[in-house]
């Protein structure tokens, strides 16, 4: 077992932590109070290769492997969660699913655009009635007689809405008898943002990651080629679930570096700060509290490097994924309290990033799975039924 | 054309200085950095790559671990990279580096339409002589301290930073110039760059490699062969920070003259 990172591995680390300080860190707080999302930088990345981090260079990619893009993640989002869940998105759960499995035809014609950042994408499944429960499912896709889908409903949290030319959206397609039971027949298609009868709705005001788009989108007899089928007809539910499971290390990621953010913010504010006459870093309780958090998040970091690794190596990796983003986002959650605390007032003002991370954190033990959902993987994974 | 970059990785200043016994910087303790100046020259050289197309080729002269520098230029865009290292150089000062970069050049080769590109100084030495140095010894004319640099062909416009303005001139190619960090803001390692990095050409110069070149001679190169010598480095006493006053009224007069009157200054 081999806990070094590769000298490419090393060598992006040190980039990404450049840019991340450089082009990253000073907008962040324009991007939470503005709920600004971060156009240029996105612009930025795609420049440095960073929108097709782990996809093959002949479909526009960096050739790299998962774990150099799971770090991207956690760099940027150890200074801004929201440009950390731009990148995320964009490349878990809507590049990878048309890399997994989409045609040739299909990764030609949008892998390269999307590697290259020139489009954003997004995915679509959560509905009104519909998150953990994917069999809730309303939105419809019909076979017309042309043989094109006509597509009706709605989603809605969908990350990057706003922002993405692509979205890969999970619709029903019909009723299956499975097991004697009537169940939704479930497909994954393809929908580009200038698709007929497509439109995104309401922009969701939120609590934290404010800079990242989150809105509703809006199927209207929505026509799309019949080609746009993504995968086979009938498989969108399992092709859901295994691009979660992906989008999960890259949630985890996010959380991991929010969670690193926070403790170098406090590293450095208590070794400057002073009370009683002593640099609050010298009372015995900022160093427990700062080595219990720095411990915590480095057990996460390793289950989250671990579940990238897995999946660069095509092992089973849904149960990692679920354990490195409970641990990670939980740990986020605690760590970045904890830190407001050691900050006192401070903390809870805005000159200082802390409350705004702690913010951000949230969001990490609810979407693409909450904590509760990543127990029901784990825990069916070990056989407790 | 190709653009030949001369670049140094230095020890990293903003922290602690370590110093030997001996006087001389102990660089093992100190992070080190590629010099700012040189940064901007290998900026310089890919912008010109965009436009032109040209070959960028970045030499560094320095112990193996130089290596990860040239690496990291490499994922900037760089094309090929060369090492210029041996225990035989070990010690030079400006006079004798310059003699062995200027071998090392005249090895790869310098075509008629070829720049090269030094930064001004290095933060370490401080000398600001190793460009104008190699410059002389290749016989190439030289402009230094470049905020500014147009191609056109084979003529090159450069527009001199200097202590109270610019100067401009015009200089052919083949030619040397040293830029300042001012020049531009240097590029980031691209990720697909950083990935291609290890399979572009690294090669070591030597001094087996380079001892047949006629401007190396063992006795003009490394520690025996320099004519200076560092006596003494330290770091300075650090600075009490300054007071400020602002305004331009007569009580802020007054109470400099006072201060300045109080610490018998005046």
């Amino acid at each position: 077992m081999d806990f070094h990172l590769t000298r490419e591995q090393e060598m992006l680390r040190k980039m990404y932590r450049d840019f991340a300080e450089n082009e990253v860190k000073p907008l962040a707080q324009q991007v939470d109070e503005e709920e600004m999302f971060p156009e240029a930088t996105v612009k930025k990345m795609a420049k440095l290769g960073m929108m097709g981090i782990y996809f093959p260079k002949e479909y526009g990619g960096a050739g790299g492997d998962v774990l150099s893009y799971i770090m991207a993640v956690e760099e940027l989002s150890k200074v801004c969660g929201t440009t950390g869940v731009v990148l995320s998105a964009h490349t878990s759960l809507c590049c990878n699913p048309i890399f997994e499995y989409g045609t040739e035809e299909q990764k030609k014609a949008y892998l390269p655009k999307l590697c290259s950042g020139e489009w954003l994408g997004a995915f679509g499944l959560t509905e009104p009635g519909a998150g953990t429960d994917a069999q809730g499912q309303q939105t419809v896709a019909v076979k017309d007689e042309n043989g094109n889908w006509v597509l009706n409903g709605s989603k809605i949290f969908i990350t990057n809405a706003g922002y993405a030319n692509v979205f890969i959206i999970i619709a029903v397609t019909g009723v299956v008898e499975k097991r004697g039971r009537k169940m939704k027949e479930i497909s994954a298609f393809i929908v580009e943002r200038t698709d007929k009868g497509f439109s995104v709705g309401k922009h969701e005001k939120k609590m934290g990651i404010k800079g990242s788009s989150t809105c509703e989108l809006v199927f209207e007899d929505c026509v799309i080629p019949g080609d746009r089928l993504l995968g086979k007809q009938g498989k969108g539910f399992n092709i859901a679930m295994a691009t979660l499971d992906g989008g999960r290390i890259g949630v985890a990621a996010q959380a991991l570096g929010i969670a690193e953010g926070a403790i170098a913010e406090t590293i450095a504010y208590t070794k400057e700060r002073v009370q009683f006459g002593r640099r609050i870093s010298q009372f015995q309780n900022t160093q427990f509290e700062l080595a219990n958090m720095y411990a915590h998040t480095e057990a996460a970091k390793w289950l989250v490097y671990s579940a990238a690794m897995k999946k660069n190596a095509h092992e089973p990796f849904s149960a990692d994924a679920a354990m490195a983003k409970l641990v990670a986002a939980e740990n986020a959650s605690d760590v970045t309290r904890r830190c407001v605390q050691l900050f006192g007032g401070y903390g809870y003002t805005r000159e200082y990033p802390v409350e705004r991370m702690m913010r951000d954190a949230k969001i990490t033990e609810i979407y693409e799975g909450t904590a509760e959902v990543q127990r029901m993987v784990i825990s069916g994974a070990i056989g407790v039924k | 054309m190709k653009c030949i970059v001369c670049v140094k990785q230095v020890p990293d200043t903003s922290g602690v200085v370590a110093v030997k016994e001996d006087g001389t910087m102990d660089r093992s303790k100190m992070p080190t950095i590629t010099n700012h100046d040189d940064l901007a020259a290998v900026e310089a050289a890919l912008e010109l790559k965009d436009a032109t197309g040209c070959e960028v080729v970045v030499v560094s002269m320095g112990p193996p671990p130089a290596e990860g520098m040239l690496r990291e230029l490499l994922a900037m865009g760089a094309d090929r990279a060369v090492l210029i290292s041996g225990r035989e150089f070990g010690g030079s000062d400006t006079y004798a580096t310059s003699q062995i970069i200027a071998g090392a050049i005249h090895k790869i080769g310098v075509e008629p339409d070829d720049i090269v590109l030094c930064g001004r100084q290095a933060i370490d030495g401080d000398t600001a002589q190793v460009g104008p140095q190699i410059a002389e010894k290749l016989h190439l004319p030289q402009v230094s301290y470049a905020a500014e640099i147009k191609v056109e062909g084979n003529s090159v416009t450069v527009k001199r930073l200097l202590e109270d303005g610019y100067m401009m001139l015009k200089v052919n190619t083949p030619c040397l110039i040293t830029c300042v960090k001012e020049l531009n803001q240097p590029r980031y390692m691209s990720v697909p760059g950083i990935f291609e990095c290890y399979q572009k050409p690294l090669e070591i110069f030597d001094y087996e490699a380079l001892k047949d070149e006629p401007l190396i001679d063992p006795d003009t190169i490394g520690l025996k062969g320099s004519p200076t010598n560092v006596y003494k480095s330290f770091s300075p006493p650090v600075k009490g920070a300054g007071m400020m006053l602002e305004g331009a009224d007569k009580a802020t007069v007054d109470q400099l003259v006072g201060i300045l009157d109080g610490k018998h200054l005046i």
